[in-house]
């Protein structure tokens, strides 16, 4: 007796659970509805890929495919390949990170220098029209700017070779030597995200209390002098987490600028080949899909534990600018 | 308040204006190249003002109009389908996630969250498209990749989050289904942040070359940008051969090649530049209250 009043109670309280998800899909069913597109796409183009990182491990087969196709013997067989007398992977780590780091820390202190000079412009109109201008170069795409930088740098008609011939000196052909490609990639990452990065700062100089300068100027402080005791601190927590979010980011190169602005010159590989595009060739120009893959792994897997750690360290740092 | 011209102010007026002038200029140099005859291009070299001005280069690309009017064709289609299906999925999931008391709210949080920390990568990815998806050479290819961004979903959430909760009840209580009052009430309220996303959205539709790379082969299902790339890696490929045969050289001098690459740059960014002083400031907005915060 006691028994069967114990098992009802069970059962009741299983019947609840399944109860209550059913109330929950039965009231709710619109809105779960209305996530489902969101769901499905996500699904098919961000976890399906992610489940399909296995293929680093396994022969690809075309007819097979990601989950039918057998595993390499032995099951780590891709990556001895990719980190076994592979100078070109190896290069390409080394400038995805070199890279990356230099764009970081330059672009900063450029993005941060400039949305505070922003900030010391007082006349409307021309505080506007600078800040239109130097934004619009985030507005072209990749491609776009490859004509730029050609234009530019070409060995014929370019700009910096006539000015250099102009001068009597030699002409230079930029395409064909890669060591001025770390810097010219500088710059134009410079002249594409600084606008942009500076509008970032300059909402957070304007969300500064301004009794704060108030304060300052009664005391008699330059400008110079508020810009570093008052700006430049408050600015402190989101200059570090937006570095902390880059340096998360350190293992993907942006591709559209390394390949379409080097127009992907055999010749640059040496300074500026990187993870991206190293693993862009290997799959669609070699057809190589296990260094490609195993690549690809590596990338995913470092860029997963870089943006875990960099996120808990802008968490600590402080509660408001990590991503979870 | 006015403020005295000092020398420091000086020098912060003129880094400024280098800067823009700098942003500023190789848009100038394109449109200057576009219009410039062939023979000056050659003897003198790229210049922001030409001494001739020919529209020679716009003609030899409408001699190819047939590609290029199908280029503006696919993008166009591609950034209208693309932009609403966008404002659309990631609406209604910011919508659903902005429902507190949703059975199951924190899952799906986890679920949008966990694709802006961790990603397959490029080879899985092409590898689903290809092999499992078949979108190879279809016009979806350049449209459903693009469609959900964790980033636009956790943007409209949040502006969600801020609306009064009454609004929900009293439409609720008027017997309003989820949809009607997602569509009726809250897109609405959200104009800013909804005109942030469409705009942020079209221009990745407008100047995307990456899906057309991946996956399509067929030329006539290029948008414009893939075909503007197209063109500056045949035109480069002479221009590398040019350094070492004077053969190549002389045909290079006959082909009108860098002018026409910059009346395309102008044909496919025309249209970005024209409507930019009316959007950016929805741009800067969308950035300010998104960019730290994910």
């Amino acid at each position: 007796m006691k028994n069967l009043k114990k098992s009802k109670t069970r059962s009741k309280t299983e019947k609840s659970i399944v109860e209550r998800i059913l109330l929950a899909i039965k009231s709710n069913w619109q809105l779960y509805l209305m996530a489902m597109p969101a769901i499905a796409l996500l699904f098919c183009f961000a976890y399906l890929p992610m489940g399909g990182l296995i293929i680093a491990f396994k022969k690809y087969n075309f007819k097979l495919g990601i989950w039918g196709s057998p595993f390499m013997d032995p099951w780590y067989k891709n990556f001895e390949i990719l980190f076994k007398n592979n100078s070109m992977a190896l290069n390409a780590i080394k400038n995805t990170i070199l890279l990356n780091a230099l764009f970081i820390s330059v672009g900063t202190v450029f993005a941060l220098t400039l949305a505070l000079c922003f900030n010391e412009i007082t006349n409307k109109y021309f505080k506007k029209l600078t800040q239109s201008i130097t934004f619009l170069p985030y507005f072209i795409s990749t491609v776009v700017v490859g004509v730029f930088v050609s234009g530019l740098l070409g060995y014929e008609h370019g700009v910096i070779n006539r000015v250099i011939t102009f001068f009597g000196g030699e002409r230079i052909a930029f395409y064909m030597e890669a060591k001025w490609w770390p810097w010219i990639l500088l710059i134009v990452n410079l002249w594409k995200g600084a606008g942009y990065n500076a509008v970032v700062y300059l909402a957070t100089i304007s969300g500064i209390d301004s009794s704060f300068y108030e304060a300052a100027r009664i005391d008699g402080a330059s400008r110079w002098q508020q810009t570093k005791y008052i700006s430049l601190p408050l600015l402190k927590p989101t200059v570090i987490t937006m570095t902390l979010l880059a340096v998360g980011k350190i293992m993907n190169a942006d591709f559209g600028l390394f390949y379409n602005v080097t127009g992907d010159m055999p010749t640059l590989y040496e300074t500026v080949d990187v993870l991206d595009t190293y693993i862009y060739r290997a799959l669609r120009q070699l057809d190589d899909i296990g260094i490609s893959s195993a690549t690809g792994f590596f990338q995913s897997i470092v860029g997963f534990l870089l943006v875990l750690v960099s996120n808990w360290a802008a968490n600590r740092y402080s509660d408001e600018g990590a991503l979870f | 308040m006015k403020e005295k011209m000092t020398i420091g102010r000086g020098i912060v007026y003129l880094f400024i204006l280098l800067f823009s002038f700098v942003c500023l200029y190789p848009f100038l140099l394109v449109i200057g190249g576009s219009l410039m005859t062939n023979s000056e291009a050659i003897n003198e070299g790229f210049r922001v003002i030409p001494k001739e001005v020919t529209l020679a280069s716009y003609k030899i690309l409408l001699g190819n109009s047939a590609l290029i009017l199908n280029g503006y064709k696919i993008t166009i289609f591609v950034t209208v389908v693309g932009t609403i299906l966008s404002i659309a999925v990631n609406g209604m999931m910011g919508y659903v996630l902005s429902r507190k008391r949703l059975a199951g709210r924190r899952v799906l949080n986890l679920y949008v969250l966990l694709t802006m920390l961790f990603n397959g990568g490029m080879v899985p990815w092409y590898l689903v498209c290809t092999q499992y998806l078949h979108l190879k050479d279809t016009i979806w290819a350049l449209i459903l990749p693009s469609v959900v961004s964790a980033w636009y979903i956790f943007l409209i959430r949040n502006y969600f989050t801020g609306v009064p909760e009454e609004l929900w009840e009293s439409a609720k209580l008027d017997g309003a289904s989820e949809i009607i009052v997602f569509l009726k009430i809250y897109l609405p309220l959200a104009t800013p942040v909804i005109a942030t996303v469409v705009l942020f959205a079209a221009l990745g539709y407008w100047n995307d070359w990456w899906l057309g790379l991946m996956l399509i082969d067929n030329s006539s299902k290029q948008p414009l940008q893939m075909l503007l790339r197209t063109m500056i890696s045949n035109i480069q490929f002479l221009q590398t051969m040019s350094q070492q045969s004077s053969e190549v050289q002389a045909m290079l001098a006959s082909v009108p090649g860098d002018g026409v690459k910059m009346a395309m740059v102008v044909v496919t960014t025309g249209p970005i530049i024209l409507l930019y002083p009316f959007v950016q400031k929805y741009f800067m907005k969308g950035i300010m209250v998104g960019a730290v915060k994910g």
